[in-house]
């Protein structure tokens, strides 16, 4: 064997003497905090469109009745919430007819609930992606949220018919819709980021989440108004939970009820924002271990 | 300069994992389980997340790692399973990130660590396309224009509007590499991913491979299949223990790789901490499985020699010795025996300690990590039986001449010199 023709491997890195051009991409470990990266974000945004696409077209194969259970989970829970809190523990519903108070509430509540869930299992559920391709990992988050947008709209038509079975017309005010529903995606991104990539390495978190939603929607007035809350500061306060601001808002909006925008909504929008960027950070610190631990 | 396309410096990767575990009866187990997450939970409160997961002992995957690759160059990686391979692709890919140095890459890098990453089985051929384009990095204007060329790439024309769980499994693979193949980067990193389909498929991604090379793309190709790596990459990296062990021209790296890999040939095996059966008359007290040239690789086709050395005892009174070798492959399937038994050279007047040789000529088996057994018998009867004492690796030579070998798994184990010729008669009725 002629071993005096193999270069020995290379001790010393070689110093770049006349190197003209730059990399275009030069890869080194990440200290701490990372940037959120929205720029390469962008750049991808035809994968995100794909995995949401995927996400949606895959979501009621095989079923019987299809997307129909995107309506079907709010209009039972309404049957039930009618009948145990409207009709046997009388609660009041701000002058609204009882079911249509819950069902405006439960269909933004769905959306979020669905999606903080599908968000949380987003990284784990991708393992086999992660761990083969590269991708900003923000996408799958992101795309689990946004593929129940269509769940939500067809849920939405269903809300707007019953409306006008039980005789109430839209507000005006429904032009600020889009913007409570933007206030429920960002609440359930922000939470649902912190979750998914908790998750990874301790997979209590999937264990956890069911709870979670059991308990926020009992602290989110659906079954009740929150005008229940006399004590001004402490109603005020409320907001402090940002699916308080997104229910009150779609009341206002959908049913003309006197939750009209205020201190309130300013709050949810803020505590809604600070999830959002602390779980954006959170989630590109541990971005690098993923695909180690997933 | 501006010829480098990847420029790694002191390239490390720690991995983190879990304590080894000792074995522990079921008390233990159950104790441990009930106090594991308290203990875990007050890990993670001070703040150690690792201590938390139980990922105390750390190992280096990869230890300051340096090399540069020309624009242009196909570039084998080999190394003996856990050299840390994967882990450099997956580096060089983004997928993970490296604990210590830098990599510079001067393009824009495909990486094909998996055939059809993110297919889903609910969706049709056509969808899928779109979708594992989407992932690896195409625009979908890029898919739509290369989507008549990747259907008729993949020979699934019929199938495109199926779901891809009906495919077959050959399908699913030649839809995923057509989408692979039709990624235009100027850095292409690929895993093992030649190692699937049937043989006609493979040909026709090597010839793609080649293509893209010829095209003057960068390629990084990471394989154990030492003609594919032969016929594609002009120099080669190879690792050990997660360093880059020698860089260089592809069959110096190649014949260096395999004859480190066949240490396993020990030649001197220890056979006093050998289970023995039989009366022992007779004993079995070494083994030497020499090739050729003696410098202990073994091509398929050459003439290996096997000596054993014995001793007998006193109990030892005359009578007819037969001596055997058995060669079993890695699985334990026991694939020939060569005795005096049947070549009919017994041996009849025995010295006291002396060795018996075996020539085997023209050793016909693919390459591959053998298992051999001897034994020794007096008049029909063992007396002595060393069970796999050794195993042995057969090196990947040009057997045929043509860069392709039979693969033990899928062809079997055999390898022989064979001929075809058409016959220009026509065929009597």
């Amino acid at each position: 064997m002629i071993t005096d023709q193999i270069t020995p491997p290379i001790s010393a890195p070689p110093i770049p003497m006349s190197e003209p051009e730059e990399p275009y991409l030069t890869i080194r470990p990440s200290k701490g905090w990372v940037a959120p990266g929205l720029k390469e974000l962008w750049k991808y945004r035809e994968l995100l469109y794909f995995l949401t696409w995927r996400d949606v077209k895959v979501r009621y194969k095989q079923t019987v009745v299809g997307v129909a259970w995107a309506i079907i989970q709010p209009l039972m829970t309404m049957v039930v919430f009618s009948l145990f809190f409207g009709q046997l523990a009388k609660i009041p519903s701000d002058g609204v007819p009882y079911p249509i108070f819950s069902l405006a509430a439960l269909v933004p509540w769905t959306f979020f609930a669905t999606g903080l869930a599908s968000c949380s299992g987003s990284l784990v559920g991708s393992a086999n992606l992660i761990k083969k391709i590269y991708f900003p990992r923000l996408i799958i988050p992101l795309a689990a949220v946004f593929s129940g947008v269509i769940d939500f709209s067809v849920a939405f038509v269903i809300l707007i018919l019953m409306m006008l079975a039980f005789g109430i017309v839209p507000t005006l005010n429904i032009i600020w819709l889009p913007f409570f529903l933007l206030l429920a995606f960002v609440t359930a991104l922000g939470v649902g980021l912190w979750l998914t990539a908790l998750n990874v390495q301790f997979r209590d978190i999937q264990y956890i989440i069911p709870f979670l939603v059991q308990f926020w929607m009992f602290a989110t007035p659906i079954a009740y108004p929150s005008s229940l809350i006399k004590n001004e500061l402490a109603h005020t306060l409320y907001g402090v939970n940002p699916m308080v601001g997104v229910v009150e808002g779609f009341r206002w909006a959908l049913l003309g009820t006197n939750t009209a925008p205020g201190p309130i909504i300013i709050i949810s929008t803020l505590v809604a924002l600070a999830i959002l960027t602390s779980g954006m950070y959170y989630f590109r610190r541990m971005e690098k271990t993923f695909a180690d631990v997933a | 300069m501006g010829d480098i396309a990847v420029r790694v410096q002191g390239l490390s990767k720690q991995y983190r994992i879990g304590k080894q575990e000792s074995s522990r009866n079921f008390r233990e187990v159950l104790t441990d389980a009930l106090y594991a997450p308290f203990r875990r939970t007050a890990g993670l409160l001070r703040g150690n997340a690792s201590a938390a997961a139980n990922l105390n002992e750390t190992f280096w995957a990869l230890k300051d790692v340096s090399f540069e690759i020309k624009k242009g160059d196909v570039v084998g990686i080999i190394g003996r399973n856990g050299a840390g391979k994967s882990t450099l692709l997956k580096i060089l890919s983004r997928i993970s990130e490296p604990t210590e140095g830098q990599v510079d890459i001067y393009g824009r890098v495909g990486a094909l660590l998996e055939v059809g990453t993110g297919f889903h089985a609910e969706l049709t051929g056509r969808e899928n396309i779109y979708l594992n384009g989407a992932i690896l990095g195409m625009s979908r204007e890029e898919i739509r224009r290369k989507f008549d060329e990747i259907v008729t790439f993949a020979e699934v024309e019929k199938f495109i509007d199926t779901p891809v769980k009906h495919y077959s499994s050959g399908m699913g693979l030649r839809l995923g590499f057509a989408v692979a193949a039709h990624l235009e980067p100027e850095i292409l990193i690929v895993d093992e991913v030649l190692a699937v389909g049937d043989a006609a498929f493979q040909k026709k991604c090597l010839g793609k491979m080649g293509e893209v090379a010829g095209e003057g793309r960068t390629v990084l190709f990471v394989s154990h299949n030492m003609p594919s790596i032969s016929v594609l990459c002009s120099s080669c990296i190879l690792l050990e223990y997660g360093s880059v062990s020698a860089i260089g021209n592809t069959s110096l790296i190649t014949h260096r790789y395999l004859s480190s890999q066949s240490d396993l040939v020990s030649g001197k095996v220890s056979l006093t901490d050998v289970k023995r059966a039989g009366s022992g008359q007779i004993r079995i007290t070494a083994i030497k499985i020499t090739s050729p040239d003696q410098n202990d690789v073994i091509y398929p086709n050459d003439t290996v020699n096997i000596t054993i050395q014995y001793k007998l005892s006193n109990e030892y009174n005359g009578g007819k010795v037969d001596f055997g070798i058995e060669v079993a492959d890695f699985y334990g399937s026991k694939l020939m025996t060569c005795s005096t038994q049947f070549t009919g050279e017994h041996f009849m007047n025995m010295l006291p300690e002396a060795t018996v040789s075996c020539t085997i000529a023209n050793l016909p088996l693919v390459p591959g990590v053998y298992l051999s057994s001897a034994w020794c018998a007096i008049n029909g009867v063992a007396v002595d039986r060393i069970e796999n004492f050794t195993e042995f690796t057969v090196s990947e030579n040009d057997f045929y001449g043509t860069g392709k070998l039979p693969n033990a798994r899928k062809h079997g184990p055999f390898l022989v010199k064979n001929k075809w010729e058409l016959i220009r008669e026509a065929i009597v009725e």
